[in-house]
């Protein structure tokens, strides 16, 4: 299996469903001459056109506004939003029109639409451009949210929101486009919405994260592996809706449980997990629920010091797995 | 409006403390920062102060009674119910510059409050005057004592001594796992709750490996694991139960005492916190760091000299006795800042030089050992290191020592020569490197220049933590305490 970095698993995927399915746009800021500000989309206009490969105004309500009225005439458009921090002008059209359609046109109507941003921090990015809003999202019916880790997974979920009927909120983790690889099956497949992954097998502690996190959460194991300690690795993956039935299946075995990830913990997708677990695990438990994010702050410091300090590394990671190890 | 107070937690790795003695009593007026209750702990004996002004409510914790950390143990009424109404509205004014003055001068801050340490503590004393669990009755093996339940979750034992008057014991009887289950106060997460009913497990019968001695999920499995396997194996069942310790886990579980043994004659000695401390401190360092022992032949001619030159003017000026260990405690001093691999403590990460010195002294007390810590040690000069060794070792014995004293020690010598040995293998302090042990100083025919001499010569033994240092650098660093102590500048001053 050929080997891919993760921006160029996500370019295969919206390659591949363009010349598959002439429905499929890309519509966003820089997507089309430029290629993306990440080059996410390079090559791609100039191998399917401007008119399908559009470059966007600076105006994400106007990004998300057209890709619903395209979605709703029949296209299958890709919205871009060059960085997640950029999304919050484009939240009534999400929230308000892409979410609810479906609903209040009593299933006469439905929004086959994906908006993909770039989120997360870790890159020098400072407070515009490291933010983490998936758990706005989540919080919403009517829309799904996807949070890839691995090459396989970009271009597998990307697929599959590109082919799903309804809304799809798409987060590439900006660190990991060029630092991540791994293998990439050739050709068509997907990675069914809604479905988390056992990236590693344990049995003393199930640790739940998503997203770049994920890659941590491997190295940190690793770390504890060494003392005895088995730790279990869930990728999310696809946060809303979560995978309900791997989350108490690895809690109930495990006993103890810790739900990492970059975001801050107040009302997110840790605080549903842990609740979950609460709810369907109660009687497995044999150490409180355990949660580990960003600080309660209101964005990510610029001075690499103070980043360091609002990310959860390895080390942090590790120390609060030994903390629940030893509980 | 009733505040709790509940059991703090009394220095490092302390899981609950024992009520030693009510100050207060029902009814009395109590004063923010004002002490209200004793606690003895394993390592520490606390007053404990009030949190808030008021009138001290109910006792939920009676003397002698174990509580766990984070336990209530009392109740204190705030705002004017304790004062009467007349009181609390005529003398508005008065009353609440009594409050100011109480505050200002009976404690400083809650940091700085007196926190007197002494490992026997109130256990011990009550083992003192009590000092069998069962003396009349001897015939029948070591009644249970019979359970009562307390208010607040805690439970203590109550039974009739030789008077016939019903005392509260602290951990009456033997207890052969870790934290006790059977008087409710162990904390059980469902899952081990979950397990223990579906296996048809005791849980008194499991030494926990979690946080405090906590049964965990994995120690009921493994439990499990060996029951059967020695059912299978046609041994009693439960007879060698000792889950081991999760690989890297700080403390290897020791392995579980057998249930007492008692025939008709024998006699139980209640177990107290503090000889649990002891024992559960030497397995774990026996089990943690791989022991390695030797010793050096020391002549101490000079010192020996020098004190009996000196003692007297010294004992004039100084107001203690000159002996051998602040001699032998400088040599060590000078020695560890030579050979830091011996001031360290291990860690998964490496080993950690540290960077001051705190040198713990063995004190032997009748009841208990204790192992006060002399900070930064090495500042000191010898007359110095003899009176503060003469004060702590006072103040062990009077149970004054306070916590920072007791606790963060770097390096220990023992001084058992003291006891007339002359040859001994002592347990390392963990988290320490090594221990010292200065043996007698005893005259001996030795050959001095092919002749045969009469010397005074002390054995000087060091057991080493074998994964910090290996021989090499532990007979090197004795060689050079020897090297001190034989090569002693007679003309020095002793300041």
């Amino acid at each position: 299996m050929p080997v891919r970095t993760y921006v160029d698993a996500i370019r295969e995927a919206m390659r591949e469903e363009m010349r598959r399915d002439r429905r499929v746009m890309v519509f966003g800021e820089d997507v089309g001459a430029k290629g993306g500000v990440f080059g996410v989309t390079e090559g791609l206009q100039k191998e399917f056109g401007e008119w399908r490969v559009m470059d966007a105004p600076l105006a994400e309500s106007c990004i998300v506004g057209v890709s619903v009225g395209a979605a709703l005439n029949g296209m299958r458009p890709i919205a871009e939003i060059q960085f997640q921090d950029f999304i919050l002008p484009a939240v009534d059209q999400i929230i308000s029109e892409a979410a609810k359609m479906r609903y209040r046109s009593a299933g006469d109507w439905n929004v086959p639409m994906v908006i993909r941003a770039p989120f997360g921090g870790g890159v020098h990015g400072a407070l515009y451009h490291s933010q983490s809003l998936e758990a706005m999202f989540c919080h919403v019916p009517g829309l799904k949210v996807v949070v890839p880790s691995t090459p396989h997974d970009a271009k597998g979920l990307l697929v599959a929101a590109i082919r799903d009927p309804d809304p799809v909120l798409y987060f590439e983790h900006k660190k990991a486009y060029r630092s991540i690889r791994g293998e990439v099956p050739e050709g068509d497949y997907t990675v069914p919405l809604g479905t988390a992954r056992l990236a590693r097998e344990g049995e003393d502690i199930a640790l739940f994260t998503y997203g770049l996190m994920v890659h941590t959460a491997l190295e940190a194991a690793q770390r504890l592996e060494r003392d005895g300690f088995s730790v279990e690795v869930v990728d999310l993956r696809c946060l809303r809706p979560l995978d309900r039935g791997a989350i108490v299946r690895s809690a109930r075995r495990c006993g103890k449980v810790l739900v990492a990830q970059e975001a801050n913990l107040a009302v997110s997708v840790a605080s549903e997990v842990s609740a979950i677990v609460a709810e369907e695990c109660f009687e497995y438990l044999d150490a409180p629920v355990m949660r580990i994010g960003g600080p309660e702050v209101p964005a990510m410091p610029f001075a690499r010091p103070l980043e360091d300090f609002y990310l959860v590394g390895t080390d942090k990671l590790e120390a609060k797995l030994r903390q629940l190890a030893r509980y | 409006m009733a505040v709790t107070v509940t059991m703090p937690q009394l220095g490092e790795s302390v899981t609950e403390g024992t009520i030693a003695r009510w100050l207060k009593q029902p009814g009395e007026p109590v004063a923010r920062y004002e002490s209200i209750v004793e606690v003895a702990s394993d390592k520490v004996n606390a007053e404990i102060p009030a949190p808030t002004d008021g009138t001290f409510g109910e006792v939920i914790a009676p003397e002698g009674a174990v509580v766990t950390v984070g336990q209530p143990i009392c109740t204190i009424e705030q705002g004017a119910e304790g004062a009467s109404d007349g009181q609390a509205a005529g003398g508005g004014t008065a009353r609440s510059e009594a409050e100011v003055e109480v505050r200002s001068e009976a404690v400083p801050a809650p940091e700085a409050l007196p926190r007197e340490v002494g490992p026997a503590a109130q256990a011990a004393r009550s083992e003192a005057a009590r000092p069998t669990v069962s003396a009349e009755p001897p015939t029948s093996p070591a009644p249970p004592a019979a359970p009562i339940e307390v208010p607040g979750r805690i439970a203590a034992s109550v039974q009739a001594d030789d008077g016939g008057e019903a005392a509260i014991v602290p951990r009456a009887g033997p207890e052969p796992a870790g934290e006790a289950a059977s008087d409710g106060r162990m904390h059980v997460t469902p899952a081990v709750r979950m397990l223990a009913r579906e296996h048809d497990v005791d849980l008194t019968q499991i030494r926990g490996s979690g946080i405090g001695g906590r049964v965990t999920k994995k120690d009921v499995l493994e439990y499990v694991q060996q029951r059967d396997a020695a059912g299978r194996r046609g041994e009693r069942p439960g007879a060698q139960a000792a889950p081991a310790a999760p690989p890297g886990a700080p403390a290897a579980a020791p392995a579980l005492a057998p249930a007492a043994d008692l025939q008709e004659g024998d006699r139980l000695l209640p177990m107290t916190n503090v000889r649990r401390a002891i024992a559960d401190h030497m397995v774990r360092s026996r089990h943690t760091s791989p022991h390695a022992w030797l010793m050096v032949e020391v002549d101490m001619s000079r010192v020996v000299r020098v004190r009996e030159a000196r003692k007297n003017e010294f004992k004039a000026t100084y107001g203690v006795s000159l002996t051998y260990l602040p001699f032998v405690a400088r040599a060590v001093l000078g020695s560890l800042r030579r050979f830091p691999t011996l001031n360290a403590q291990w860690s998964e990460e490496g080993i950690v030089l540290k960077r001051d010195i705190h040198l713990g002294i063995a004190v032997a007390l009748e009841e208990n050992l204790v192992v006060p810590v002399l900070r930064n040690a090495d500042r000191l000069s010898l007359s110095g290191l003899a009176q503060a060794m003469a004060d702590l070792g006072e103040r062990a014995r009077a149970n004054r020592l306070k916590l920072d004293e007791i606790q963060g020690g770097t390096f220990t010598v023992n001084n058992t020569g003291a006891l007339g040995t002359v040859l001994t293998q002592a347990i390392i302090n963990q988290p320490q490197a090594a221990i010292l042990t200065m043996d007698a100083v005893i005259k001996r025919p030795v050959v001095v220049d092919d002749m045969i001499g009469i010397r005074p010569i002390m054995n000087l033994g060091l057991s080493f933590d074998h994964r910090l240092n290996d021989g090499l650098q532990a007979a090197r660093f004795v060689q050079d305490v020897r090297t001190q102590l034989e090569e002693l500048d007679e003309a020095a001053s002793l300041l």
